[in-house]
């Protein structure tokens, strides 16, 4: 049949099986939109109050569901404010296909009306790429987008199609899409020397990352650990990939890791390191990280063998793949002396923890779970209220934490908490915030209310920048630049102003109150919790620094 | 080739863009490039780029494989310098006076260069071959001053029969 490249554009996007796309109207894009206005019983779009929160909110989707998140923007500043969200997509490996509208091709390079060169800004923030100058050529490109962003490590995929590209007429002609396939080039031999380095180790790690989750290798991972008789240690992107009702499970390891987990990360001889890449905020000190064990590091991203951590065997795969093939070749094993070390960390890490008389953090973050289920998505932001839901909360099931891992994006949170919310069906979703963060993209609220998502958002305010103020605390000897906020903002009239309900809660006796209310409103929640703005982040291990350098109180 | 330089064979496809995405992944990524040089192949949908690059082993292990992540690049082959045939060209505009004239197309033969354009002042010279044999030749030629040079980063290709089976 014979299409307009608007009409390829949503004709595809169809077929490879896209039902919601986040967006902002505008020039360059105003005949996508109105295509998408006769296909609206086929694609539903969310409108957002900025294009950030609709690229955030595109990446959520794409974490909860597995298939890529699909956000579309006009050109020039519509396409910019893409750019934070591409970024944030990019480095925790999430397929967004981002379709963005640029000036027709004539007055390309003129600087003309919102124009500007977004290929070429998102270049090194991108899998890959696209300007389509031919319309011939839009359907397979974006066959071929969908399939570089959810094949292999995925990632974020642009493209951008000229004004008169999108009006010109081509033949087209559906077609099915490709099936992913689970890449896996491990060799027998391989595996039998990592078998036998297995069997050889008295204290095995099994450190599992957002490769985890995104293979859905959680069960291998757990079969791994029992077989081998291996604690689990977890990165912030692997922490959902496995229960934390798991005996092997030591929840996060790293900077602001649980103690447990990063000490016996640090005295293990052997690492299995499963779809992570080695940040600098998980290792630390590297020649201390490997001081006593070996790596062997599982990725399906070939990049990341030997990019921060020499591996002592790197396998290149698909983590589930991988480790299926592995399992096989493994006998069981116990570490008895081994995991009654761990156990003494257990015991270590729960004398360490102090808590004063206010409403900690924790209890809020417990409090919460009280009222959530292992299904329901949990959003944070970024900063100390991030790093105490990655300690405290216990995730059962892998897709429903969703956090700004590799940007560490303050302002993720609330277009990641409406994209996952639409991702679960609507359900009751939760976002962990702080005053600061919230601050950044709190106009989502309005996408909130106009979609009467069930959002119950926990502002976790203590008046200041928490995380920088921790470190001007402990690096800058007090010196808090620009970290003391103590803003009027009145979050409760706020959410009120959006049309949303808000409370403001001093203890846990005023927080439950507030939840039971929320967990039973239809519509967004606002709770605006204080806390100390003393609160600091325990344990933390100083940048570049290791275990032995640990801060605990 | 100099200590820590590496050659590197590309075969990309051939469209707008891809020079920069090539570019940009080395400077994102701090890696060195010494020299790069790209047109289009015997089939006009690639281009090959010979790139110098410096670095470790380690280095070049992450060049190669973040280079292959490139949904453009088709083909990466390390070329290890005995086994590979490298050409650099240069032109050179020399200054001349009815005394030193001789003198310079003298060693332009000795270089086996040529000259290429003729002038009252000045000469004009292209010299190929690999990278030290230019330098020697620039530093020869210096004494009488250079008005302009012009030099192109290296090509190579493996030595013997066994064609590329790069995988169009």
């Amino acid at each position: 049949m014979k299409a307009t490249g608007t009409k390829v554009i949503i004709e595809t996007l169809i077929e490879q099986g896209c039902d919601t796309v986040f967006g902002y109207p505008g020039g360059a894009v105003l005949n996508i939109y109105d295509e998408l206005y006769r296909n609206s019983d086929k694609i539903h779009h969310v409108i957002s109050a900025h294009e950030q929160g609709a690229a955030h909110a595109a990446d959520a989707y794409a974490r909860v569901t597995g298939k890529a998140g699909v956000v579309i923007a006009t050109s020039g500043p519509g396409a910019t404010n893409l750019v934070t969200g591409i970024a944030n997509a990019y480095l925790d490996s999430s397929p967004i296909v981002a379709i963005t509208g640029n000036v027709a091709l004539p007055l390309l390079g003129k600087d003309s009306f919102q124009e500007v060169d977004i290929t070429g800004i998102t270049m090194p923030i991108t899998k890959h790429n696209y300007i389509v100058k031919d319309v011939n050529e839009l359907a397979d490109v974006i066959r071929e987008a969908f399939k570089i962003a959810q094949s292999g490590r995925p990632g974020p995929v642009l493209i951008d199609v000229p004004k008169d590209v999108q009006t010109a007429v081509c033949d087209f002609e559906n077609k099915k899409p490709e099936k992913m396939e689970r890449i896996c080039s491990v060799t027998e031999k391989q595996l039998e020397q990592v078998a036998k380095l297995i069997s050889e180790s008295e204290r095995p790690y099994i450190y599992c990352g957002g490769g985890v989750v995104i293979s859905q290798a959680g069960e291998e991972i757990e079969k791994l650990a029992a077989k081998i008789d291996s604690p689990i240690g977890f990165s912030m992107m692997g922490l959902s990939a496995v229960s934390a009702d798991n005996p092997y499970w030591l929840g996060m390891t790293g900077m602001h890791g649980r103690y447990a987990s990063t000490k016996a990360n640090s005295e293990a001889d052997l690492i299995i390191a499963a779809g992570v890449r080695f940040s600098d905020r998980a290792t630390g000190n590297k020649s201390r990280y490997t001081q006593y064990a070996k790596v062997v590091h599982i990725d399906i991203d070939p990049a990341e063998i030997d990019k921060n951590i020499s591996a002592y065997f790197g396998l290149i795969g698909d983590v589930k793949t991988v480790l299926t093939k592995l399992l096989a070749k493994l006998e069981k094993k116990t570490h008895t002396q081994w995991m009654d070390k761990i156990q003494q960390m257990r015991i270590q890490e729960g004398i360490q923890f102090v808590k004063d008389g206010v409403m900690h953090p924790k209890d809020i973050i417990e409090k919460v779970m009280e009222y959530t289920d292992e299904n329901t998505i949990v959003a944070t932001d970024v900063g100390q209220h991030q790093m105490w839901v990655a300690q405290y909360y216990r995730f059962k099931k892998p897709r429903t934490y969703l956090t700004s891992g590799g940007l560490g994006t303050m302002g993720f949170g609330m277009g990641a908490a409406i994209g996952g919310c639409f991702a679960s069906g609507c359900k009751k979703t939760v976002l962990f915030t702080g005053d600061g963060s919230f601050g950044m993209n709190l106009n989502e609220m309005a996408t909130a209310v106009s979609n009467n998502l069930p959002l119950v958002i926990l502002i976790f305010n203590n008046g200041v920048l928490g995380m920088v103020r921790q470190w001007q605390n402990t690096f800058y000897d007090q010196r808090y630049s620009q970290t003391t906020l103590n803003r009027k903002t009145d979050f409760v009239k706020l959410a009120e102003a959006f049309g949303a309900t808000g409370f403001r809660v001093m203890d846990i006796k005023m927080l439950k109150e507030a939840l039971d209310t929320a967990f039973k409103t239809q519509g967004p929640v606002v709770i605006d919790c204080s806390i100390s703005q003393d609160e600091k982040v325990l344990p933390m291990i100083p940048p570049g620094g290791s275990i032995d350098n640990i801060i605990t109180r | 080739m100099k200590k820590g330089q590496f050659i590197l064979s590309v075969l990309v496809a051939n469209h707008a863009g891809v020079l920069t995405r090539i570019s940009g992944l080395f400077s994102r990524r701090n890696f060195n490039i010494d020299s790069l040089n790209v047109a289009v192949t015997e089939d006009p949908l690639f281009s090959r780029m010979t790139i110098i690059a410096r670095g470790d082993e380690a280095v070049q292990e992450q060049i190669t494989k973040q280079l292959d992540k490139l949904h453009d690049v088709k083909k990466i082959e390390l070329l290890t310098p005995e086994k590979t045939v490298l050409r650099e060209h240069l032109l050179l505009k020399i200054k001349v006076t009815k005394k030193t004239r001789g003198e310079i197309v003298e060693s332009v033969n000795i270089f086996r260069g040529r000259v290429v354009d003729f002038n009252l002042d000045s000469l004009t010279v292209e010299v190929t071959g690999e990278s030290d044999k230019l330098d020697a030749f620039i530093k020869f030629v210096s004494q009488f001053g250079i008005l302009e040079m012009c030099r192109a980063g290296a090509l190579a290709v493996k030595r013997g029969a066994m064609a590329d089976d790069s995988d169009k």
